[in-house]
């Protein structure tokens, strides 16, 4: 399976028309201690670019901006009870949400690994 | 505070070593400063509570106050500070704040008296970093003819805090163990001759060591060396400082409220009080004697997220009632905390208000500061 990526850091997995979202191993190391996490409630519509959950460390909150257009079907909630998750395993169990995608042409503009990690060294 | 600056970012005599130890820099108040280790804010925060902890602070303004007596140079100081500066005894260190003519705080200072009679007519100042140049400029502005303000370049200033600081700082300068907690003296540390003081900004027992820039790394490594001695971030000094109620200048203090709206009203003693010779008086007396129209409160959030900087609090019926001034994760409490200022009908503990989070309303009740306690050193009784 392509694991897909943004420049704001995020990571896109795809089954069939549902793309799973979280955010990469370099956006939690800047990030920090990651102390709460806010989640959409399922069945919310996304635009790309949207708010589509909110990451807190102990210094700042940011932003999981919805890399594509779709219909939130699942968050992860346990990231409530343990943000901490985040921190441990960003790219794995620690996936913020999946959306039913509206178009999925909009994976197309998105970096393989190799160009996000070449992405990172020009950071 | 962050401080947008023209040109270059200053280092301290410590920037190589925090690059070194892996340390994340960032611009603050016009310095390259670590923000934190490797070991990330929460484990830095926690050693500290549960161990010792070194903060670089040399980016803070150390300057020496000059006249010919102690009397001159305290009633100089006196112009601009409500404290009683006079009655400070030998090797004595106060808490105060410098005042605009309305009572507003230009920042926050500690103030010391040598031990030496033989340098009666100095005092020691520490001043935000972020407030240097406005402080210096403030200050000379105040100061008659025969008091000058010295500005100190050649000397780094080294925090130790933590339940172990004292056994940590005691191993390379025995007399530091035999300090109170707001004194301060000279001493060897291994031999260097350095103005240690035992204050702090984290609610534990601990250390300043004002030392010379030269000499600042090689201190900085003998404490390191000790495992029980972590180095320590500007996240974790901001979170240890706000789980102990303390004030940071320019987000819960600054040059509109006055210390009693601050709720620091112990910077004012009585023999200053009763005279009311100090700027703003006017303000802070009749504050005093009728209560704030405003007061810095601790909060307690429901639930687990933050209410930063800038939110609004509202009281149940959803009318505005103040604004956040400082909030995070408490990780010794492991739940949000944060600090603001309410309308005084609104101020008394265990109210229940309402903050403003990102469009949505968070319970949060009005709570007693310090958070965590405060375990300041006290002398045994002998």
């Amino acid at each position: 399976m392509t694991t897909r990526y943004t420049e704001d850091h995020e990571w896109i997995t795809v089954e069939g028309d549902v793309a799973t979202v979280g955010i990469t191993n370099y956006a939690q190391e800047q990030l920090g201690d990651v102390v709460f996490v806010e989640l959409p409630d399922a069945g919310k519509t996304v635009a790309k670019g949207d708010e589509a959950a909110v990451v807190e460390s102990v210094k700042a909150a940011s932003e999981v901006f919805a890399p594509l257009d779709g219909e939130i079907v699942e968050a992860n909630t346990a990231l409530a009870d343990e943000p901490g998750k985040v921190n441990e395993d960003p790219e794995g169990g620690a996936w913020f949400v999946k959306i039913r995608m509206s178009d999925k042409s909009q994976l197309d503009g998105m970096m393989d690994a190799d160009a996000y990690k070449a992405h990172l060294e020009g950071l | 505070m962050t401080l947008e600056t023209d040109g270059p970012l200053l280092s301290t005599p410590l920037t190589d070593l925090h690059r070194e130890l892996g340390a994340r820099l960032v611009p603050f108040a016009g310095y390259e400063m670590p923000v934190q280790f490797p070991a990330g804010i929460i484990a830095e925060h926690t050693h500290t509570r549960e161990a010792a902890g070194l903060f670089d602070v040399s980016h803070m303004g150390q300057a020496y106050l000059i006249g010919p007596d102690h009397e001159t140079t305290a009633r100089a100081l006196e112009r601009i500070v409500p404290s009683d500066i006079l009655n400070l005894k030998h090797g004595r260190q106060r808490y105060s704040v410098l005042l605009n003519g309305e009572g507003g705080i230009i920042d926050d200072l500690m103030v010391t008296r040598p031990v030496s009679e033989a340098e009666d007519g100095r005092l020691f100042l520490v001043v935000n970093a972020s407030r240097k140049a406005v402080d210096y400029d403030f200050i000379r502005a105040a100061l008659p003819d025969n008091v000058r303000l010295e500005t100190i370049e050649d000397r780094a200033l080294i925090a130790v805090q933590g339940p172990q600081a004292a056994a940590v700082v005691a191993a390379h300068a025995p007399e530091a163990a035999k300090l109170a907690f707001m004194a301060a003296a000279p001493m060897e540390f291994d031999g260097i001759a350095c103005h240690v003081s035992r204050c702090g900004y984290t609610g534990e027992d601990g250390f300043e060591l004002s030392v010379p820039a030269g000499a600042a790394e090689a201190i900085a490594r003998a404490l390191l060396a000790d495992e029980r001695v972590q180095p320590i971030g500007l996240g974790a000094r901001d979170s240890l400082r706000l789980e102990a109620g303390l004030c940071l200048y320019g987000h819960d203090i600054d040059e509109t409220t006055s210390p009693i709206e601050g709720a620091i009203t112990f910077v004012l003693q009585k023999r200053r009080k009763e005279a009311g010779d100090f700027p703003g008086a006017d303000r802070i007396l009749s504050e005093l004697d009728a209560g704030p129209k405003r007061l810095r409160v601790g909060l307690r959030p429901e639930g687990r997220a933050p209410a930063r900087e800038g939110a609004e609090i509202r009281d149940t019926c959803g009318t505005v009632v103040g604004t956040v001034t400082s909030g995070g994760f408490a990780p010794t409490l492991g739940a949000p905390i944060a600090m603001g200022y309410v309308d005084a009908a609104h101020a008394a503990p265990g109210t229940a208000l309402v903050l403003v989070v990102r469009g949505r309303e968070l319970p949060a009740t009005v709570a007693d500061m310090p958070f965590v306690p405060q375990r300041y050193y006290r002398k045994p009784k002998s």
